[in-house]
């Protein structure tokens, strides 16, 4: 194995895969928060440090099927809690593009290990952001697929309603014959399930779909909608590459028009409350009983508490801590409700701006890529990075970061957003804009 | 709406109670640290207080399968990351 030079995996492996298949030969870095029977599974949190899961995740599974070999466990922000790869337990990641700088997150190690090639393809997971927030900052492509496209099965949860399994690659081709293989209903995650009850179709999407096959460069005739809301807010050098890209894209018969999305305004805070709220739940179960360490004396009460003070770390705390707030009595009304109206709202506003459009176009993130150790001061501008990525959860919607060019000499990644399960549509319209921008 | 329903600002009370709620101990340090930050977060989620009542025009339907007895984890399986077990079960500390 290669020497790690950008602290991208947690733990190196092994792990082949079936003879032949659309993976044969490739291999594939898998983030530490989805479980991979009898190897070491972190969340890049010290309360697993030791745990190693007694099953495979379905995703696992599906890309040994494929014949792929996973390498390695990569690093993450503890539990998916973080932009930027730092709140891992075991340490920061570096970005193969400039080692002083994050690679994002909370999926920084799976980027990472693309962009190094320490591995050809990657799983990472994104609840808020967290496969195309470090895709964009490595200058690597990442999806984040429609709420049950990719089953669940074995992703170790952060916010259930929120989050999805999703490709990390070089090229937008790759990351969709990544796709194809982690697609599909699983009779384990009943999020997966499409049911031809109520008249829907008899198909899951993917079972029709070929991902590959939208990667064909051409989306010529495509009408491509600019939300205003989440281009403004972006620093000029992302903005300016961001245009460009949308230049090339006009270039290749591309129609671009702006939409508006004025909901967007409250989509950190609903994103927060609500998945603040399901982590203060999910996490419960890390007592010191069934894995971790135990508490040492006491009541249970304080067994519990105490260990998961040490198992802890500050961000995770923070953020089970508010979730703990905005659930309790006398605050649910005022946080968690009004959360969940936003979020209608979101996902009404996305509606209508895809009936006039095939896809919407946004910076990925913000801003570029910052230094290590800039950032962690402050939660609440951490938060604030993910005004271009948490709207998508929100909505259950797919989308994917693509390179669109460099300002500064970083990477800037654009964000195409599509219909629901309409993965083919964000593909195609990112492989024109990797044609035309190469 | 960075007030309590009382009306006092977040301050050290809170936070140790929300703490004992959750079952994590905080140090002193942290506990100072997290009302400073939770009382600008919260000030920034009062923006939810502007947001209109909206329905969620729900299409989704429950899927359910027959109720039958499957494999599944054997019992050793499931105690292999356990810190303590005793015959076949989850050892805990005590109830009170």
């Amino acid at each position: 194995m290669s020497s790690d030079e950008f602290d991208v995996f947690l733990t190196e492996t092994e792990l082949s895969g079936a003879d032949d298949g659309p993976l044969a030969g490739r291999t594939v870095a898998v983030k530490d928060n989805i479980s991979t029977a009898g190897v070491t599974t972190t969340c890049g949190s010290a309360t697993l440090a030791d745990y190693e899961p007694p099953f495979d995740a379905t995703v696992v599974e599906r890309l040994r099927e494929a014949g792929a070999t996973v390498v390695g466990k990569t690093n993450m922000d503890e539990f998916g809690m973080g932009g930027t790869t730092e709140t891992s337990a075991f340490g920061p990641t570096k970005n193969p593009v400039d080692p002083d700088r994050v690679p994002g997150g909370s999926s920084g190690g799976s980027a990472a290990a693309v962009a190094a090639g320490a591995a050809d393809l990657a799983l990472g997971s994104d609840t808020g952001g967290s496969v195309r927030n470090p895709a964009a900052f490595c200058g690597v492509v990442g999806i984040k697929p429609t709420y049950g496209l990719v089953s669940r099965y074995g992703l170790i949860a952060y916010a259930n309603s929120l989050e999805q399994i999703g490709p990390i690659a070089d090229t937008v081709a790759d990351a969709a014959t990544l796709l194809d293989v982690i697609a599909g209903p699983d009779e384990r995650d009943a999020t997966t399930r499409y049911d031809a009850a109520d008249g829907g179709p008899d198909d899951h999407p993917a079972a029709t779909t070929s991902y590959a096959d939208a990667a064909d460069g051409d989306a010529e005739g495509f009408t491509v909608g600019v939300p205003t809301e989440l281009v403004e807010g972006a620093a000029e050098p992302v903005r300016e590459t961001f245009h460009d890209g949308l230049d090339a894209l006009r270039d290749r018969g591309v129609e671009t028009r702006e939409v508006s999305l004025p909901s967007v305004e409250h989509a950190v805070q609903a994103y927060y409350v609500i998945a603040t709220s399901e982590a203060s739940s999910n996490l419960a179960r890390f007592d010191g009983v069934r894995y971790g360490e135990s508490g040492d004396g006491g009541d249970w009460n304080e067994s519990f508490a105490a260990a998961r003070e040490a198992g802890f770390g500050p961000e995770v705390k923070r953020r089970i801590l508010l979730g703990t707030f905005a659930l309790s009595a006398g605050y649910h009304d005022a946080y968690y409700e009004k959360a969940q109206d936003a979020r209608a709202w979101v996902k009404q506003d996305f509606d209508e701006a895809l009936a006039e459009t095939d896809v919407l176009a946004t910076p990925t993130m913000p801003v570029l890529p910052p230094e290590r150790g800039e950032s962690l001061d402050d939660p609440l501008q951490l938060y604030l990075m993910d005004a271009n990525t948490v709207p998508v959860n929100l909505a259950n919607l797919p989308a994917i970061s693509v390179p669109a060019g460099t300002a500064d000499g970083l990477p800037v990644g654009c964000q195409f957003v599509g219909p629901s399960f309409g993965e083919a549509a964000v593909i195609r319209a990112a492989s024109a804009l990797e044609a035309a921008v190469e | 709406m960075s007030e309590t329903p009382d009306g006092d600002p977040v301050d050290a009370d809170d936070v140790r109670h929300v703490a004992e709620l959750a079952r994590v101990d905080l140090a002193d340090e942290e506990v100072a640290e997290f009302a400073d930050q939770f009382e600008e977060i919260l000030d920034y989620f009062a923006a939810l207080d502007e947001v209109p009542e909206t329905d969620e025009d729900t299409e989704l339907v429950n899927v359910m399968r027959a109720d039958e007895v499957r494999e599944g984890l054997s019992q050793a399986a499931a105690l292999s990351n356990a810190p303590d077990s005793e015959g076949g079960y989850f050892r805990g500390p005590r109830v009170s």
